[in-house]
């Protein structure tokens, strides 16, 4: 789900020191008050999570879909754009993330100021952002190119004629508006270790990047799996991004899974082919979720 | 690394000073790049929308607008152009769906984290999971089954299958953080509230909601800023002009191959505005739910 916030959801799914079993009888009030609380979101869940799901998993059980789909280059393309948008989306982005908030730890009134402009990205909605980034890089005049012109002469790239050139600007984008967001999650970290271990590792002479090696990325380094691993199941069904700053262009030379399979589904009025390609990035969603889950179980006892 | 020597009072003065000075210089350019960063995609939507005729400055090379002028955010207010006819109802939706959203995932989200955080059902710890399961699920892959669902429950487009694929996607991530911030509540109050016979209804609405007011307030804020921004249920959902919102209009502008670009991007400023200022107005708020999460507390 691209919600921003959200990372602070999973955090919480901490197993608690094993409760009792559910033992019956219950006081019979409370058990119909609790029952009656559960209702509307199990009634949610069931009518808009497990009935789609099921509907879904239905349309796409055909295996002849599958040999459709790996028979279609298109979908050869999406798949290895895919991998690429997802590694680099995610991990560029973390790692700058987790440097940049090292930046903002600086205690100086300029910085701070900074950082107000700096989360902007992010509290602008994603429409308005990526239909920016697309008019940016538009045809020969774009503004990026004219800044080009302007600042160095240089000619800049017809961006959207290439497909390399398309998907890294999708990749940008996408990281432009997402950066802010896990900056703040990793100076929230950051600023949560202990004042005393940064004046320890002072004395021991741990200063700049040193102490970012030595005593930061151990402390933090659970937390960054955690929030990669997060923000893999994220980036991997980021519609948004591709179907509005590239469009798949040229020629759906750039298209990722989400957009493909919302492709198939709505222009080409194939739904059960856009089914089976979005389930075929389930091989890798399972494990990441899986793992995640294990980790954030993990994770109170860590730091 | 042990072996490298300790820097700091063995060094001589100068030197020291010299590497705080490019130390300094290092972030002040480290800054102006963030800046620059942050502030370019923003520079270009204003860049066209405050150019009055199309097509004058995104595709002439120009990098400031010749003759700035607010005429667009005219048009766009006044509903002047046709993808952006009606443009105050198409808003009015945008914040239907926004508060719909918000209403129902806080009494939702509240009633389920109650129940299954302070109730003998938070035994039943499947339950609890449900949630977890929701997180796994890509949104834009779930709405494909979701757009053919909604045809059978009749909401074909409807604002109220966009609200009920918010309230899906914004309820799990509520029950969470309510868990959570709950457990600052001690569970005596509870206790003390049923012996002196209180119903769980009346602890839940005496006890539980009055003091989860600051968690609320940040899943409230959430959900809202969530629903007005999602985009592809919104564009895959509602057709007709009367269901539209402006993520729509905008989208329509997009797909459309001749179309005024200065109103389009007064348009995206228009619906980025209510945002950013909630955004900026619960700062602390939203980034709050961060701190919360961020280390596992």
């Amino acid at each position: 789900m691209p919600t921003p916030q959200a990372l602070a959801a999973g955090s919480i799914a901490v197993s608690r020191p094993g409760p009792p079993r559910w033992r019956l009888p219950l006081p019979g009030s409370e058990l119909a008050w609790a029952i009656a609380f559960v209702i509307p979101y199990a009634a949610v869940f069931l009518a808009f999570v497990v009935y789609p799901v099921a509907y879904g998993l239905s349309l796409a059980r055909d295996p002849s879909l599958y040999v459709d789909l790996v028979s279609d280059p298109l979908y050869a393309r999406t798949v290895i754009n895919t991998l690429l948008f997802v590694a680099l989306g995610v991990n560029v982005k973390m790692f700058l993330a987790l440097l940049v908030s090292g930046f903002f730890m600086r205690r100086r009134w300029w910085i701070r100021a900074l950082l107000v402009v700096y989360i902007l990205p992010w509290a602008l909605p994603s429409v308005p952002a990526f239909v920016s980034f697309h008019w940016m890089l538009i045809g020969e005049y774009g503004f990026l190119d004219s800044l080009l012109s302007a600042l160095f002469g240089i000619e800049g790239p017809i961006w959207f004629n290439d497909r390399w050139l398309a998907l890294g600007a999708d990749v940008v984008s996408y990281i432009w508006k997402w950066l802010p967001f896990w900056t703040l999650v990793f100076l929230a970290g950051r600023m949560a270790i202990p004042r005393e271990i940064y004046d320890a590792a002072d004395v021991d002479g741990a200063t700049g990047p040193r102490r970012f090696l030595h005593v930061v990325y151990p402390l933090l380094a659970n937390m960054y799996l955690v929030c990669t691993l997060l923000s893999t199941l994220w980036t991997i069904g980021d519609f948004t991004t591709v179907s509005l700053v590239s469009g798949g262009a040229p020629a759906r030379s750039s298209e990722v899974l989400a957009t493909l399979g919302i492709h198939y589904a709505f222009d080409v009025g194939v739904p059960s082919l856009g089914v089976a390609a979005v389930l075929s990035a389930l091989p890798v969603l399972i494990p990441v979720a899986a793992i995640l889950m294990r980790r954030l179980q993990m994770r109170e006892v860590q730091l | 690394m042990s072996v490298a020597p300790a820097p700091g009072q063995a060094a001589p003065r100068p030197r020291y000073r010299l590497r705080r000075a490019l130390g300094e210089a290092a972030s002040v350019a480290l800054g102006l790049v963030l800046l620059i960063w942050s502030l370019l995609p923003v520079y270009n939507m204003l860049l066209i929308a405050l150019d009055p005729e199309e097509g004058e400055t995104e595709f002439a090379g120009l990098i400031w607008p010749p003759e700035p002028s607010l005429e667009s955010f005219r048009v766009v207010l006044v509903g002047g152009y046709w993808f952006i006819e009606h443009f105050w109802h198409k808003f009015g939706n945008s914040l239907y769906l926004g508060l719909m959203t918000m209403v129902l995932t806080l009494l939702i989200g509240s009633l389920a984290s109650f129940a299954l955080g302070r109730t003998r059902l938070s035994r039943l710890r499947w339950l609890a999971s449900a949630p977890l399961f929701t997180y796994a699920i890509p949104a834009s892959f779930l709405v494909i089954p979701f757009h053919r669902v909604m045809h059978v429950y009749g909401l074909t487009d409807n604002l109220w299958a966009v609200i009920a694929a918010d309230v899906t996607f914004a309820v799990p991530y509520a029950i969470l953080i309510f868990q959570q911030y709950a457990k600052l509540i001690p569970i005596e109050l509870d206790e003390a509230a049923r012996v002196d016979g209180g119903s769980l209804a009346q602890v839940y609405l005496r006890i539980y909601l009055p003091l989860m007011a600051p968690a609320l307030a940040a899943v409230g804020t959430f959900a809202l800023l969530y629903a007005w921004s999602e985009y592809i249920y919104q564009y895959l959902l509602l057709s007709s002009e009367r269901n539209m919102t402006v993520a729509v209009a905008i989208a329509q502008f997009f797909d459309a191959d001749e179309a005024p670009w200065n109103y389009m991007m007064a348009t995206a400023i228009v619906y980025s505005l209510p945002p950013i200022a909630i955004f900026y107005a619960l700062r602390r708020t939203m980034t709050a739910g961060l701190t919360f999460g961020g280390v596992g507390k």
